[in-house]
């Protein structure tokens, strides 16, 4: 094992906060889109190969490597071949691919063309979610700025490639961030997961070979081809390489975008966050997203990496940190997550479907101090009938809070019980506590 | 089509080893040793869906050393796979709920999920007793709601909605499996419903000002696992437990699909369709499934009547009276003849064939209550009787193996509902294409992505012999061409589609209406065939028959046609006429054949209910309707598809019956009484294995009808839609609401030369008018050639026969304000 | 009773347009949709309707499709669409506590519009909205899908009555909010020009890039990223 992480290392977020750094004259001044001709000299082979041997894995939560990815699309296969970014950035907690684009939209346009060269795709589309305004702005100017400096387009610098790009904006549903959903999605149909096989490799988009990849993976790829694998892989840890942003929100001192190698751990990053607020106690977090399962601070040295979030029961996801003190009831959040799951399922399954619709109303209950503790034995065989059950992996990430807060916190939910009600003050917890408190 | 010899996948269910083909779903491979999965949203004919997750099992795979590798997921735990979605692999092992305890408590957990939002009205709800969620629960559920026992609160919407005329949705017993949906959207092609709503909100829905209006929609009904889709028709009448079952085939058209008639005490409650994989498969036609209650209406004719001589007026009669009066009338007459319609099941057809040769001695027969020619006769001669798929006829599964299909005077949507949905998963699944001699693209022709070869009416023939150097359709032998009984309209369009297919080796099929159609070709109820295909122009054919059916001699000049037929009463020189299942307004000229049965001497009618022939009959002579007789209908790809009788009722005769009792009298008895001494005699007779007339190569010259048409004179196009005025679709009105509304088609340039500028929303009608009447309809605008304007023949009046003008003739057209 | 806009040409052209713009037409309908919004207030019958119509599919399946997203509405909103974000994190950070003030303060329940006031120059609708990948910002409102960070019950209820007063309302990393109905026109892909309004990225997107600046942290240089650290 290599020393514990202990700095940052910006590389997608380096510019961001530069003079009109959404530009394509202030991302060009500090050496944007060379990337992009060093890659039109190379063979589109070579470039998954780099993207291989960077050993780059997914930034939207699965971590499956990209290259391998890219590799799997049939290039015999006589239908044109597309690629689509996936910006639906919806997963709770996350909020690092938004920030990326409305600062460099260019850096994701530049890995775009990249990689859509790569896997010779001449169509590719950003699929963004719409409830993102200014976001969709920056993406329409840079992908115009692109088209008008011959980045794309027509013969793209000269080098008898052609790419069109679309911008394209959702319209509410957080299961649009699901691969296939996204796909039907962008297809003009009701965002609900597809069957797989096929995989979107071989018939994704219009049924023809597609790629989808995450902001932050198809962002990274222009580093990449810049600097060279080796320099990606010299990043992170043994089977995680690279770096990656790290969000940290809640009850930190500064919540915000830190961007390090994959690796580093919850205890360096909240040292790096001015501790915890008013030094209160860490109570819970989630290590990527509302779909992960909560871990504690029993966690706190966790590397964060795909092995050992993976390892203490969790799951690394989209880095996702929420950070939760010992003001918060976690009965409460766990229903306010399940709500937003049932709110979000796409109704295509019944375990998802009728499974949320169910959990809540049990949460709702014993939030109220209404129940049994055989309840909770009940509630655990429900995300058992869950778990694994559902056509996709939503109704999974929806029984991560339930199980892992009863794991961790059962003695709350009995509190609940026994109290007859919640024991927190929800005013305690809020940003403006004390001086905003409302009881 | 790709079942070239594969290799089976061998692989173990529940320890029991089975071998099935590869692509096989795990779900099916189960069904073949016996173990059923609990399922819903699984359809075998619909893609899958995975969508309720019963029908979860365990599975492992072989690793690359061979040992057996559970699928997984979280690490750890086992992940029941979707056994609907699943291919079988070698090697795998399966377990369903009967072996894994784990499965069990996946599949009821799910069951329980299922539950949740599901009403406990299943006491009221039409579906209980044959409900899959019910059985399934009783089944594979748990005894106890957990949900309900805490106060669970189930999601409620206000009950059953009508999404159609036919068809009600109540959305709280809908388990949301998207069979509907699926049907409608991968079948019939009609996705007028759709899932809308997300979530647990999510539910079954259409656009409010766009109802379920699909010929195919009761299939969702059936197909529905739950009581979620019910129609208007069923809705409360009966419980399953009370229903008898009998298998039958539908009346309707010449496709010959599966049903299963059930009933009690006397009734038919409902239709379902039945399984025939060669022919509908699982699916028919709402008229298939809805259009029975014709055979109960209020003038149902239930005695016989004759008429009496002082006041005019029919009256009752006893049979051996009735027979005995129709016989000596008929004796009387001065020459009698026969005609037909296409109700009839192929033994009666042959009884009436044997009737006019042996007891009245003619060949005055004809099946063709529509307009007709003599060139179609001499088709159906030379290139459709006796052909089947036995000796290497066109069949349903011939469809999906084509390169291309040429429709020609047949719309399928309309005319052969099961013949369209096979053609659509022959599209759909196989890539045929479709090609369409018509004039305009019909809904049915867009929703096979078919190619409209845009013809005027009249122009078919040509249409079709250019068709022969049209590189893009690429007719080859590897092509099918389907030509409609509308084709006869056309002179020379018959003999066209015959080159056609003798030029390309394209094979070539005649797809006619009724469902008798067929059946009558073959038993002989053409001036020109006797049955069994036997030519009566040819004397060794004859003395054959004669043989065989132990007459001295079969009569030997040349029969008269349908047309000829009511030319000659008319005129006097025929007498007499025996008329069965024929509705004046159908026939080429509904007037001349209103006055020849004027001036008939004797009429004697064969028929289910009074019809406007009645006022003319002299003899009238109830007859057995589908249910109450046995039968056989031969579909148009000429397989024989028999039915037994649902109700013993001793009271209503079957043709054949009524026509023997009649022969008896004449003293020319027909050797039968029964359908089962009929169906004897057919296979004794069996088929003419002599030689079969040639088409003459050359068509007829085109009549003064081809011509152009006077400036502003427009040329008439039509057929008949599936849901029309037809009187064998009366008594359902909510199947006969849900039909298309009757419009008059024109082309654009046609529209604004008529009509003018027409504001958007605004619906301009249309006065068409030919040399039998007028016409107003709203107009809408296809892709019609100029000049030419469509209407449907059966769906306001008396019909496009009766009212307006024959097909293909001219007709002006003129505005009718909105 | 129906008081929507009706739809002009330059509107059906401009779906007809969105259409094009996708290899198969279908894959319009979402941006089509945001249109109907923008030129009708709402998703309405006849912009149904109108995009069954240019792509050739059945009403009940663009119903199917507008039914399945929570940013189409099928009543009017207001000019000004407030959302507060009441998933878990904001919630707790006191995005149900700005809710529960604007809810009392607007006199509406979630997804309404409020009754216009004398003086009033807009219409200000509110809905609770969930996570709107802004996390580091909670609690996080929006107007009009533009982020109001970092909010209070306070500043959450002066908000709501800048908008009604007509007052200029900026959002905390955007430009001057623009009404519902622009931006869903902007949704739909016509973009309005205010691209470079605001500020390149809020504070709390910039903390790790500042610490490292201050710190001296950069990731290992190569090849091109030399450059970069050199300025």
């Amino acid at each position: 094992m290599s020393d514990p992480i202990e700095t940052l290392t910006p590389v997608l977020t380096a510019n961001w906060g530069d003079e009109r750094s959404w530009t394509l004259e202030a991302y060009e001044a500090q050496g944007g889109y060379r990337a992009l001709t060093k890659a039109l000299g190379m063979a589109p082979d070579d470039i998954i190969s780099a993207v291989k041997d960077s050993q780059l894995r997914g930034r939207g939560g699965a971590g499956f490597p990209t290259g391998m990815k890219w590799g799997f699309i049939p290039q015999d296969n006589p239908k044109p071949k597309y690629l689509v970014v996936n910006a639906d950035e919806s997963e709770p907690g996350t909020c690092k691919d938004i920030p990326l684009m409305m600062a460099s939209p260019h850096t994701l346009v530049e890995g775009v063309i990249i990689s859509a060269y790569a896997i010779r795709a001449n169509h590719a589309f950003i699929y963004v979610r719409g409830e993102v305004l200014h976001v969709i702005r920056r993406l329409q100017r840079a992908v115009q700025e692109a088209y008008l400096a011959g980045h794309l387009g027509k013969d793209v610098h000269g080098s008898g490639y052609d790419l069109d790009l679309v911008v394209h904006a959702g319209a509410g549903a957080y299961i649009c961030g699901e691969e296939t959903a996204l796909l039907d999605s962008l297809e003009g149909r009701r965002g609900q997961p597809r069957l797989r096989p096929p995989f979107p490799a071989v018939a994704g988009l219009y049924a023809s070979p597609t790629v989808i990849n995450n902001v932050e993976s198809i962002a990274s790829v222009p580093s990449i081809v810049a600097n060279g694998p080796e320099w990606f892989s010299s990043m992170g840890t043994e089977r995680s390489k690279g770096f990656g942003i790290f969000s940290l929100s809640g009850h930190v001192e500064r919540p915000g975008q830190y961007e390090a190698p994959l690796g580093i751990t919850l205890r360096r990053l909240i040292e790096l966050a001015g501790g915890m607020r008013n030094g209160n106690a860490l109570k819970f977090w989630t290590p990527g997203g509302s779909s992960t399962p909560l871990l504690t601070d029993e966690h706190l040295d966790v590397p964060l990496d795909f092995e050992g979030v993976g390892g203490a029961g969790s799951m690394l996801g989209t880095r996702a940190l929420q950070i939760f003190d010992e003001t918060v009831c976690v009965v409460r959040a766990t229903l306010r997550w399940l709500e937003f799951y049932k709110h979000e399922s796409c109704g295509k399954c019944t375990p998802c479907r009728e499974g949320t619709w169910w959990l809540v109303q049990v949460l709702a209950r014993l939030e109220k101090g209404q129940g049994t503790e055989a309840d909770l034995d009940q509630l655990l065989d429900q995300c058992d009938n869950i778990l694994g059950r559902s056509f996709c992996a939503l109704a999974d990430g929806a029984v991560s809070p339930v199980q892992s807060s009863i794991q961790y916190f059962r003695d709350e939910y009995v509190a609940h019980l026994t109290q007859g009600g919640c024991p927190f003050d929800p005013a305690a917890s809020t940003l403006f506590a004390p001086a905003g408190a409302r009881a | 089509m790709t079942q070239v010899s594969t290799e089976l996948v061998n692989l173990t269910i529940d320890g029991v080893a089975v071998s099935v083909p590869p692509g096989t779903l795990v779900i099916r491979a189960a069904e073949q040793i016996g173990v059923q999965i609990p399922r819903f949203c699984d359809h075998p004919l619909l893609a899958p869906a995975g969508a309720c997750r019963q029908c979860l099992v365990e599975v492992a795979l072989p690793g690359p050393d061979g040992s057996m590798r559970q699928m997984q997921g979280p690490p750890g735990r086992m992940k029941p796979q979707a056994s609907c979605t699943l291919v079988v692999s070698e090697g795998m092992e399966v377990r369903t709920q009967l072996t894994s305890p784990d499965i069990d408590k996946a599949q009821q957990g799910v069951m329980e999920q299922l539950l949740i939002n599901h009403p406990l009205d299943c006491p009221v709800c039409d579906k209980g007793g044959e409900c899959p969620l019910q059985n399934q629960a009783m089944s594979n559920g748990r005894g106890e709601s957990r949900f309900s026992a805490q106060g669970g609160v189930k999601r409620t919407y206000p009950k059953p909605i009508n999404i159609s005329a036919q068809v009600l949705l109540d959305r709280e017993r809908c388990i949301l499996c998207a069979r509907c949906t699926r049907f409608s959207q991968e079948i019939a092609g009609d996705p007028f419903i759709a899932l809308i709503e997300r979530g647990a909100l999510q539910q079954v829905g259409i656009y409010e000002r766009e109802p379920f209006e699909s010929y195919f929609a009761g299939n969702t009904v059936q197909i529905c696992p739950v009581g979620a889709l019910t129609s208007a028709d069923y809705r409360f009448r009966s419980r399953p437990f009370d229903l008898v079952s009998s298998p039958s085939v539908a009346e309707h058209d010449a496709c010959g699909a599966a049903i299963r008639v059930d009933h009690r005490r006397g009734k038919v409650m409902r239709r379902l369709a039945g399984h025939d994989a060669d022919v509908n498969e699982e699916w028919i036609t709402d008229k298939d499934r809805y259009a029975f209650a014709y055979a109960r209406q209020a003038d149902r004719l239930t005695h016989p009547q004759v008429r009496d001589a002082d006041t005019g007026e029919l009256r009752p009669a006893s049979w051996p009276e009735a027979f005995a009066v129709a016989a000596r009338g008929l004796a009387g007459a001065g020459g009698s003849a026969v005609l037909t319609g296409g109700r009839l099941t192929a033994e009666d057809a042959y009884a009436y064939a044997k009737f006019a040769r042996v007891a009245l001695g003619t060949h005055d027969i004809d099946f063709r209550a529509r307009p007709h020619s003599a060139e179609e006769a001499d088709f159906l001669a030379s290139e459709v009787v006796l052909t089947s798929h036995e000796d290497g006829g066109v069949t349903y599964a011939d469809l999906e193996r084509a390169s291309v299909v040429v429709l020609a005077g047949l719309e399928p949507e309309d005319e052969a509902g099961t013949l369209f949905l096979r053609l659509r998963k022959a599209v759909k699944q196989h890539g045929t294409r479709v090609v369409s001699v018509a004039p305009y693209t019909s809904r049915g022709l867009a929703k096979l992505d078919g190619r409209l070869v845009r013809t005027a009416p009249g122009a078919e023939a040509e249409a079709l012999r250019e068709l022969a150097h049209d590189g893009e359709v690429a007719l080859d032998g590897g092509g099918l061409l389907l030509v409609g009984e509308r084709l006869a309209a056309t002179p020379g369009a018959l003999t066209a589609a015959a080159e056609l297919s003798r030029t390309t080796g394209a094979r070539l099929a005649w797809v006619p209406r009724r469902a008798g159609d067929r059946g009558a070709v073959e038993a002989g109820c053409l001036p020109t065939l006797l049955p069994g295909g036997r030519p009566a122009a040819d004397a060794a054919a004859r003395v054959d028959l004669a043989t065989a059916w132990g007459v001295e001699q079969l009569p030997t000049g040349p029969g008269r046609d349908g047309d000829a037929i009511v030319a000659a009463l008319a005129a006097g020189e025929l007498g007499g006429l025996v008329v069965g299942g024929v509705d004046p307004d159908d026939t080429a000229d509904p007037a001349a054949f209103r006055e020849a049965l004027g001036r008939a001497r004797f009429v004697v009618q064969l028929e289910l209910r009074a019809t406007d022939v009645t006022p003319y009959a002299d003899v009238v002579l109830p007859v057995a309707p589908v249910t109450d007789k046995a039968g056989t209908f031969v579909t148009w790809d000429g397989r024989t598809r028999a039915f037994e009788q649902v109700f013993a009722n001793p009271g209503s005769l079957p043709d054949l019956r009524v026509l023997a009792g009649i022969a008896e009298e004449l003293g020319a008895p027909l050797g039968f009484r029964t359908v089962e001494e009929v169906r004897r005699e057919m296979a004794a007779v069996g088929p003419w294995d002599g030689e079969r007339p040639a088409l003459a190569g050359t068509a007829p010259a085109p009549t003064a009808g081809a011509s152009e048409p006077a400036p502003g004179a427009m040329r008439l196009a039509t057929w008949k839609q599936l849901v029309d005025l037809g009187s064998m679709q009366d008594g359902e009105s909510a199947y006969r609401a849900a039909g298309r509304r009757a419009v008059a088609r024109l082309s654009a340039t046609d529209h604004e030369r008529i009509l003018g500028p027409v504001a958007d929303g605004v619906v301009a009608r249309v006065e068409v008018t030919g040399d039998r009447g007028s016409v107003v309809l709203p107009a809408e605008v296809a892709d019609l050639p100029d000049g030419v304007v469509w209407l449907p023949a059966r769906s306001v009046g008396r019909g496009v026969l009766a009212d307006v003008a024959s097909p293909g003739s001219t007709v002006t057209v003129k505005g009718a304000g909105e | 009773m129906s008081t929507d806009t009706p739809l002009d040409d330059r509107t059906v052209a401009e779906l007809r347009e969105i259409a094009a713009r996708y290899p198969q037409p279908r894959s319009g309908l979402l941006p089509m949709l945001h249109l109907v919004q923008s030129a009708q207030g709402r998703i309405t019958p006849e912009g149904i309707e109108a995009c069954a119509e240019v792509l050739g599919i059945t009403a009940a399946e663009v119903s199917g499709v507008a039914t399945f997203y929570t940013m189409y509405k099928r009543r009017p909103v207001g000019d000004y669409h407030v959302g507060v974000c009441t998933n878990t994190l904001c919630a707790v950070m006191g995005g149900d506590a700005i809710l529960e003030r604007l809810k009392e303060h607007l006199d509406v329940g979630n997804d309404e519009t409020a009754a216009s006031r004398e003086g009033d120059t807009a219409t200000v609708s509110l809905e609770h909205i969930e996570c709107n990948a802004a996390c580091d910002y909670a609690p996080v409102m929006t107007v009009n899908w533009e982020f109001m960070d970092n909010q209070t019950p306070e500043s959450a209820v002066q908000l709501v009555d800048d908008l009604r007063a007509g007052r200029e309302v900026r959002s905390t990393r955007g430009p001057r909010i623009c009404t519902w109905r622009e931006a869903e026109r902007v949704l739909a892909g016509f973009n309005d020009g205010l691209a470079d309004e605001g500020p390149s990225a809020g504070p709390a997107s910039l903390v790790g890039r500042e610490l490292a600046r201050e710190n001296g942290w950069t990731a290992p240089t190569g090849g091109e990223q030399r450059k970069a650290d050199d300025k």
